[in-house]
């Protein structure tokens, strides 16, 4: 059977996919010395990192070395981190460098590092966690030193700013072995007794060591438990601390967490006084809009003219009246015409009608109507009527006839 | 008389009149009552803030473990 021959781009995909997949490579620190540091046209930076005994060639893309704090030289001992993987077209494997730090504090500075690590893969940094702060908070609970100049720089903002909510101090030491445990009881004892809506956590500046306790795991884990929102208020603007990754909000300095604390007085009534004048506009359009309103109403014409109503109603009542006698009258013509019918008939059952055509109407003396000749005698006297005026008849001679 | 509202109800309480009142979708009663009612808010609100005197607390567990308040003063 043959053997397969790779073409070498297979074999650095394979090696580059290989080194890829172990996780311990995928984010690492490593500590030595920076040599032959290039910062190409392109804006990415080369270099190599050594120490005794070995060497590692680093790239660091432009958009992570736009962030350097501090400007990398041959020579420099650091602690770079990032991935290592292969690029293929060389088939040489890198440090895909994302940070770098001067390596001034040693052993603080990789635990930090490394915890800062270990706690942002557990979320204990994750914006989703982060709780908004109160924007009225009533109270105020401060955990820090009770000496000192923090504590009284807040004391002073919060009064300026926000006179209105309440300051509790919950005093703790900020530095030495004592203070995560302080610090983290008083946190923890604030949200037991729901002391405040917003705590503050934090001390004036210090070197990296003075700060130390701000980045204790266990400070860090009670801050991200804490139910009251936190702000961290640790040193000066470029000190950064666990806590300050943790907390809900970060301040640069204690003065600027009372700054966030709390909203401004004279921001306030700032703000107030826009609610006035924006009611009052609100409330003037509405009146506008009514009295454009009322005014369009006013304007027709049975409140211009309060006549038109009756006036109006008047005329209804002419057109009422109008079709009433147009009814009546139409009524009466058809009993006219219906009584006329009926006289008509009855003239043609008139008797006299009859007599006129010729007939006439004979009668006994006591006015009996004699229907057939045996009603009478012969002598008897009978009443002939005709149509115009009627005779005195005697009989003469009775002929007796069928009756009809 | 109803217990007393924080200033933080208040401000809530006024920003959704003033909401109201700029839409000018209430009828015109209504909203003469609400501009009333904000305009009482607007004064209570300013009020407290001028009036307010910040206190400030140090506070101790005590022996059953329940916080005790100290005074505490500024040095300044």
């Amino acid at each position: 059977m043959e053997q397969h021959v790779f073409s070498v781009t297979e074999v650095n995909q394979y090696i580059k996919q290989a080194i890829d997949d172990i996780p311990q490579l995928q984010t690492l620190l490593i500590r030595g010395e920076l040599s032959n540091y290039k910062v190409y046209p392109s804006g990415h930076h080369y270099f190599t990192l050594k120490d005794g005994q070995s060497a590692i060639r680093c790239v660091m893309f432009r958009g992570s070395a736009g962030k350097l704090r501090f400007r990398p030289e041959s020579g420099m001992q650091v602690i770079a981190g990032g991935r290592i993987s292969v690029y293929p077209r060389d088939g040489a494997y890198q440090l895909y460098c994302t940070t770098l730090s001067a390596d001034g504090i040693g052993d603080l500075y990789v635990a930090f590092e490394q915890l800062k690590e270990k706690l942002n893969r557990e979320g204990l940094f994750d914006p989703a966690h982060k709780k908004p702060l109160p924007a009225y908070p009533r109270r105020i609970a401060i955990v820090t030193s009770s000496a000192g100049a923090a504590v009284h720089d807040m004391i002073r903002i919060l009064h300026r700013r926000y006179p209105i909510a309440k300051v509790l101090l919950l005093p703790v030491r900020v530095q030495g072995v004592e203070a995560p445990p302080e610090i983290v009881g008083a946190i923890r004892y604030a949200n037991r007794w729901q002391l405040a809506d917003v705590l503050i956590v934090g001390r004036g500046g210090g070197s990296i060591e003075d700060l130390w306790a701000f980045n204790d795991e266990r400070v860090a884990r009670a801050i991200y438990a804490s139910d009251i929102p936190v702000i961290s208020a640790v040193g000066h603007e470029p000190d950064v601390t666990i806590s300050d990754f943790v907390a809900d909000r970060r301040a640069s300095t204690p003065s600027n967490a009372a700054e966030i604390a709390v909203p401004d007085h004279a921001e306030l009534l700032k703000q107030l006084d826009r609610a006035s004048r924006a009611m009052a506009q609100g409330t003037l359009s509405t009146l506008e809009r009514a009295d454009g309103q009322l005014k369009a109403l006013a304007a027709k014409r049975v409140l211009a003219d309060p006549m038109a109503f009756v006036d109006d109603r008047r005329m209804q009542l002419d057109s009422v009246q109008q079709r009433l006698g147009l009814t009546a009258h139409r009524q009466l013509s058809a009993r006219q015409q219906h009584f006329a019918a009926l006289t008509a008939s009855l003239d043609a059952l008139s008797p006299l009608k009859v007599l006129g055509r010729g007939y006439a109407v004979a009668q006994t003396e006591d006015g009996t109507v004699l229907r057939t000749s045996r009603q009478v005698r012969e002598g008897d006297r009978i009443r002939v009527q005709l149509g115009q005026g009627s005779l005195g008849c005697a009989v003469e001679h009775i002929i007796n006839g069928e009756e009809r | 008389m109803a217990a007393k509202k924080t200033f933080e109800e208040n401000m809530a309480r006024l920003g959704e009149i003033v909401e109201k009142l700029e839409k000018g979708e209430v009828p015109l009663n209504d909203s003469l009552k609400l501009f009333e009612e904000g305009t009482k808010l607007v004064n209570q609100c300013r009020t407290e803030l001028d009036k307010a005197e910040q206190q400030v607390v140090k506070l101790m567990k005590g022996p059953d473990g329940a916080p005790i308040e100290h005074d505490f003063l500024s040095e300044e």
